[in-house]
C-alpha cells in the first residue's frame, strides 16, 4: 500500500535532513506490561532506554486484565511448574514450543514473587501469602484434578501489575515518550534494525529515534473483530510494522474467542468468575458444559467452552428473545465472594447492563479476545525468521515480547492467566538478552536514509491524500466493514467456502483503502490521522489472519474447521509464517524439545 | 431522555486555526444503552476533526475524563440516559487545552511522580513473598484502584490555583496508598516530603474530589489520614 510518488525526491531529502533525532541504547515500543518489564530490566542495568507509547503508559490494555497470572506457588492446592507446563502444552493443542513453555513455567513463581516485592497488591490468604484461584485448563499431576494456580489482585490483576511496573520505572528513571505513535522501523541494507520513526501526536511532528536495539511490545490486534474485549488502541501496529519490514507474522489463524464477553457488547467477564464457582446455563437452565467436558466442566479450555456456547445457541438452546446467548450464573456465590473477589466485573455489569450479578444472571457470548499469533521470536525475545540458513535466524537488533510476539508459549489456544505471565517472563528475558547484546555492540550503526525516507513517505502521504476528490472512503466506515467481515468470515467455526469469501472481501477492503481521505488536516493532536494509520495496520493483519486460516486444513485449538474437524499432526503440527510480500505462507516446525525434561507428545485433548 | 435525537454542545478549540475556543452544537440519533463515549465517537464520524482521548471503553484506563454538564467524569461509563440536554461537554478545567477535549496533563503527572508512588523497602528481600494479612491488604482497597484519570484533581479549586505546589487529590491518594501499605518502609521520608504549607495542606476539605471520582475512591479521606499520621508520627 505504498505511494510515495506524490512526494518529490528533493523535497524528501530536505525533510529527512531536518528531521529531529534522538539516540538511545535501547528503544522499547509499547508501555504495557511487556514493554515496562523489559524497560525496568534495562534501566536497572544502566542502559539508556526510551519507551514510546501511543497512550500514557497506565492506559495500555494490560490495565484491563482481570483474573490473574499463573504460577505454581502451591499456596492453595499442591502444584509444581512441571504440571503447569503440561497444562500449557496440552492447552496449546501441541502447537506451543516446549522449550519456551518450560522456560516460562519454571520462571513463573520467581517472577510473581518479584512483582509482589515491587508492590503489586495481590489479594491474600489467611496466612498472608498470595491468593490463588482456579482457572480454566489447570490440573494437578498431569491431567488430574483441578489446580488453583492463578495469582490474583481481586479481579484487577492487570491494573495492579501495570501500575506497579510503571511506578518502578519512574523510580528507575526510564525515559518515556508518552503519546508518540511508532510508524516504521529504520533498517539498513544488512538487515539491522536501527530504531524507528515515531510521530509526536500532540504536535504532529515526526521524530527519529536511533537505537542499537528495538523491542516491540505493542500488544494484540483485537480490533480486527466487530465485537471484542480489547481497547480501541489494540490495532496490532507492531505486527504490521514487522510485515512492512519484510518480517513474517506467525500463527495468525489462531485467534482466541473468550467464552464470556457480555453478549453484543464485548466487555469481558473474567474466567475467574467461573474459577470462583460460577457456571454457564442454557435456556432450559441446564449446566451444559457437563456434556461437553465431563471432568473440567466450566473450567475446560477456552476454545472448548466457546465452541460449546456457539453450538448451544446454534441448536436453539440459547437464552434471550432471540436465543442469541447463554447465561453465566454467579447469583449463588453470595455477595461476600462477589464483593471481595470480583468487584471489578460487578461494577462493569452494573454500568453496562444495569443489573447486579449478586442477584441476576449475565448474558454472555464468545468474543474476540487474544492474538495467539504474532512476531516470531525465540525464548530470548529475539525476532527470528528465515533469512539465509534455517527458519529461525535472529533479525539483528530486533526483539519482541508480550501479546505482539509469538514465542510460542500459547500455540493454538492460550490458557487464561498465561498472558500476564508471558509478558513479564519474556519482557524480562528480552531485557536480559538486550543487555548482553549491548555489551558487544558498542556503537550505533549509521542510519540509512533510504529507509527513513520510505517511512516518512508513508506518513506524509496523508497530507497529499486530502486533495484527492471523487470516490472517498472514510476510515470509520472501512474499519467497520473490516471488523464485520472478520467476525462473519473468520469466527469461531470456519470452512473453505467462508474463508475463501473472507479473503476476497478483505482484499476488496484493501483496495478501497486507497481511496480513504482525511478530512482533518491539522497537525495538532490529530486522532483521525492516527486512526487512519491504525486502519492500514489492521487491514494487513486481517489479510494475514484469513489467508493463514484458509490454508490450515485441520482443526486445532482456536482454529475450528467444519470441513476438517480433526487435528492432523502429521501434516499440520507446524507453525505458519505469513509474509506481506506476495501474501505468501511458509511453515516451520514446532520446537517439541523442552530444555531439561521429556517432551510431551501429542495426545487426544479431552477435558 | 437519552433516546431519540439528543442535542450536544461541545467545546472546540484548535490552536492552529482558532483564535479562541467556541461551543459547537451537534445533534445525534441515540439508542437507550449508549454511553457518552459512543455518542462522541458517532459525532466524530459526522465531524472527523472533533478530538478526544479514549482507549478501553469500560472505565479502567482513565483516558476519557471530560467535563460533562459541569461535572468531571469518564465519557465511557456515563450513560446518555443520565444526562440533561443539551449535553454540555468541555475539557476538564484547570489544565491547558491542547485541542478540543484534550488537555495537557503534564502537571498532574508531575505531581503524581513527586510523591514517590512506588513501594520502598530497605530490608533485604526474602525468597518468597512478603507476608501481608488479609486485613492489612484490605487497607489498600479504595486506594490502589486509582486509574489516574484526573477527574478529582481537575475538580479541586486548590489544585486549579496552585498546580505547581499543591500535590492534588490524586497524587495524595497515592501517597496514602503507600503509607498505608504494611510492606512499605519509607513512612518518615514520605511524611516529611509532604510537610510544609502547600503540598498537602492546601486541601481545604472541599470534597469535590471524592464527589466526582468515577471509581468511587475518596481522596479527602486519604488526605485526612495523612494529616492524622503526621500529627502522631512527626510530633
Ligand atoms: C479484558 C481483558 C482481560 C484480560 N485478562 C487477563 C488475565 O486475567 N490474565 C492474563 O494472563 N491475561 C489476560 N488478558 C490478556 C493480557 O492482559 C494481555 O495479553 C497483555 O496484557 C498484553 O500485554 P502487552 O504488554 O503485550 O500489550 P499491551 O498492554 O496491550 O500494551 C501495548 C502497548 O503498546 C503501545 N503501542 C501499540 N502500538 C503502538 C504504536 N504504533 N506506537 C506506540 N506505541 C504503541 C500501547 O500504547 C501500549 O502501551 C486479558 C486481556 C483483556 C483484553
Ligand atoms: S477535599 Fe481537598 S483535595 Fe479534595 S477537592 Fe477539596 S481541596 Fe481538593
Ligand atoms: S482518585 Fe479517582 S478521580 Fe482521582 S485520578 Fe484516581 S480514579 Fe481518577
Ligand atoms: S476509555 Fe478507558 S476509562 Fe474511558
Amino acid at each position: 500500500m505504498g505511494d510515495a510518488s506524490v512526494i518529490s525526491g528533493g523535497f524528501m531529502s530536505a525533510i529527512t535532513s531536518s528531521l529531529r533525532r534522538r539516540r538511545f541504547d535501547s528503544l522499547v515500543i509499547g508501555a504495557g506490561g511487556g514493554g515496562l518489564r523489559a524497560a525496568l530490566q534495562l534501566a536497572r542495568a544502566d542502559a539508556t532506554v526510551a519507551v514510546v507509547s501511543k497512550v500514557f503508559p497506565t492506559r495500555s490494555h494490560t490495565v484491563a486484565a482481570q483474573g490473574g497470572m499463573n504460577a505454581a506457588l502451591a499456596n492453595v492446592l499442591p502444584d509444581n511448574w512441571h504440571w503447569h507446563m503440561y497444562d500449557t502444552v496440552k492447552g496449546s493443542d501441541y502447537l506451543g514450543d516446549q522449550d519456551a513453555i518450560e522456560y516460562m513455567c519454571r520462571a513463573a513463581s520467581h517472577l510473581v514473587v518479584e512483582l509482589e516485592h515491587i508492590g503489586v497488591p495481590f489479594s491474600r490468604l489467611d496466612d498472608g501469602s498470595i491468593y490463588q484461584r482456579p482457572f480454566g485448563g489447570q490440573s494437578q499431576n498431569f491431567g488430574g484434578v483441578q489446580a488453583a494456580r492463578t495469582c490474583a489482585a481481586a479481579d484487577r490483576t492487570g491494573h495492579a501489575i501495570l501500575h506497579s511496573l510503571y511506578q518502578q520505572n519512574i523510580r528507575a528513571r526510564t525515559h518515556f515518550f508518552d503519546e508518540y505513535f511508532a510508524l516504521d522501523f529504520i533498517k539498513d541494507d544488512q538487515g539491522y534494525i536501527l530504531g524507528a520513526l515515531v510521530l509526536e501526536i500532540a504536535t504532529g511532528e515526526p521524530l527519529l529515534i536511533e537505537a542499537k536495539t528495538t523491542l516491540l511490545a505493542t500488544g494484540g490486534v483485537g480490533q480486527l473483530f466487530a465485537t471484542n474485549t480489547n481497547a480501541r488502541i489494540n490495532t496490532g501496529d507492531g505486527l504490521a510494522m514487522s510485515l512492512r519490514a519484510g518480517i513474517p507474522v506467525q500463527d495468525m489463524e489462531f485467534f482466541q474467542f473468550h467464552p464470556t464477553g457480555i453478549a453484543g457488547r464485548g466487555m469481558l467477564i473474567t474466567e475467574g468468575a467461573r474459577g470462583e464457582g460460577g457456571y454457564l446455563v442454557n435456556k432450559d437452565g441446564e449446566r451444559f458444559m457437563e456434556r461437553y467436558a465431563p471432568n473440567a466442566k466450566d473450567l475446560a479450555s477456552r476454545d472448548v467452552v466457546s465452541r460449546a456456547i456457539y453450538m448451544e445457541v446454534r441448536d436453539g438452546r440459547g437464552c434471550g428473545p432471540e436465543g442469541s446467548y447463554v447465561h453465566l450464573k454467579l447469583d449463588h456465590l453470595g455477595s461476600d465472594v462477589i464483593k471481595k473477589r470480583l468487584p471489578g466485573i460487578r461494577e462493569t455489569i452494573k454500568t453496562f447492563l444495569g443489573i447486579d450479578p449478586i442477584n441476576e444472571v449475565i448474558p454472555v457470548y464468545p468474543t474476540a479476545h487474544y492474538t495467539m499469533g504474532g512476531i516470531p521470536t525465540n525464548r530470548f525475545g529475539q525476532v527470528v525468521m528465515p533469512i539465509k540458513k534455517g527458519a529461525e535466524e535472529a533479525v539483528p537488533g530486533l526483539y519482541a515480547a508480550g501479546e505482539c510476539a509469538c514465542v510460542s508459549v500459547h500455540g493454538a489456544n492460550r490458557l487464561g492467566g498465561n498472558s500476564l505471565l508471558d509478558i513479564v517472563v519474556f519482557g524480562r528475558a528480552a531485557g536480559n538478552h538486550i543487555i548482553e547484546y549491548l555489551k558487544e555492540v558498542r556503537q550505533h550503526r549509521p542510519v540509512d536514509n533510504e529507509s527513513v525516507e520510505q517511512a516518512m513517505a508513508r506518513f506524509l502521504r496523508w497530507d497529499a491524500r486530502a486533495q484527492v476528490e471523487g470516490q472517498e472512503e472514510t476510515v470509520d466506515a472501512l474499519r467497520r466493514s473490516l471488523q464485520q467481515v472478520m467476525e462473519k468470515y473468520c469466527g469461531v467455526f470456519r470452512d473453505d467456502t467462508i474463508l475463501t469469501q473472507g479473503v476476497e472481501k478483505v482484499r476488496e477492503i484493501e483496495a478501497r483503502f486507497q481511496n480513504v481521505v482525511l478530512r482533518d488536516q491539522s497537525k495538532c493532536f490529530n486522532t483521525a490521522r492516527i486512526e487512519a494509520l491504525e486502519l492500514e495496520n489492521l487491514i494487513d493483519l486481517g489479510l494475514a489472519t484469513v489467508i493463514s486460516a484458509l490454508a490450515r486444513k485441520e482443526s486445532r485449538g482456536a482454529h475450528s474447521r467444519i470441513d476438517y474437524p480433526e487435528r492432523d499432526d502429521l501434516a499440520w503440527m507446524k507453525h505458519s509464517l505469513y509474509f506481506k510480500e506476495e501474501q505468501r505462507l511458509e511453515y516451520k516446525p514446532v520446537r517439541t524439545q523442552p530444555l531439561t525434561v521429556d517432551s510431551f507428545p501429542p495426545k487426544k485433548r479431552v477435558y | 431522555m437519552g433516546y431519540g435525537v439528543m442535542r450536544f454542545s461541545i467545546y472546540r478549540y484548535n490552536p492552529e486555526t482558532d483564535q479562541a475556543p467556541y461551543m459547537q452544537d451537534y445533534e445525534l440519533e441515540t439508542a437507550p444503552e449508549m454511553m457518552l463515549l459512543d455518542a462522541l465517537e458517532q459525532l466524530k464520524v459526522q465531524d472527523e476533526t472533533l478530538s478526544f482521548r479514549r482507549s478501553c471503553g469500560e472505565g479502567v484506563c482513565g483516558s476519557d475524563g471530560v467535563n460533562i454538564n459541569g461535572r468531571n467524569g469518564l465519557a465511557c461509563i456515563t450513560a446518555l440516559s443520565s444526562l440533561t440536554e443539551p449535553v454540555e461537554i468541555r475539557p476538564m478545567p484547570g489544565m491547558p487545552v491542547i485541542r478540543d477535549l484534550i488537555i495537557d496533563m503534564a502537571q498532574f503527572y508531575h505531581q503524581y511522580r513527586s510523591v514517590k508512588p512506588y513501594l520502598i523497602v530497605h530490608d533485604p528481600e526474602p525468597e518468597v513473598e512478603f507476608k501481608q494479612t488479609p486485613e492489612e491488604r484490605e487497607r489498600l482497597d479504595g486506594l490502589y484502584e486509582c486509574i489516574l484519570c484526573g477527574c478529582c484533581s481537575m475538580s479541586c479549586p486548590s489544585f486549579w490555583w496552585n498546580p505547581d505546589y499543591f500535590r492534588g487529590p490524586a497524587a495524595l491518594l497515592q501517597a496514602w496508598r503507600f503509607l498505608a501499605d504494611s510492606r512499605d518502609q519509607a513512612t518518615a521520608e514520605r511524611l516529611e516530603a509532604l510537610d510544609g504549607t502547600y503540598r498537602l495542606f492546601r486541601c481545604h476539605t472541599i470534597m469535590n474530589c471524592a464527589d466526582v471520582c468515577p471509581k468511587g475512591l475518596n481522596p479527602t479521606q486519604a488526605i485526612g489520614n495523612i494529616k492524622k499520621m503526621m500529627l502522631t508520627q512527626l510530633t
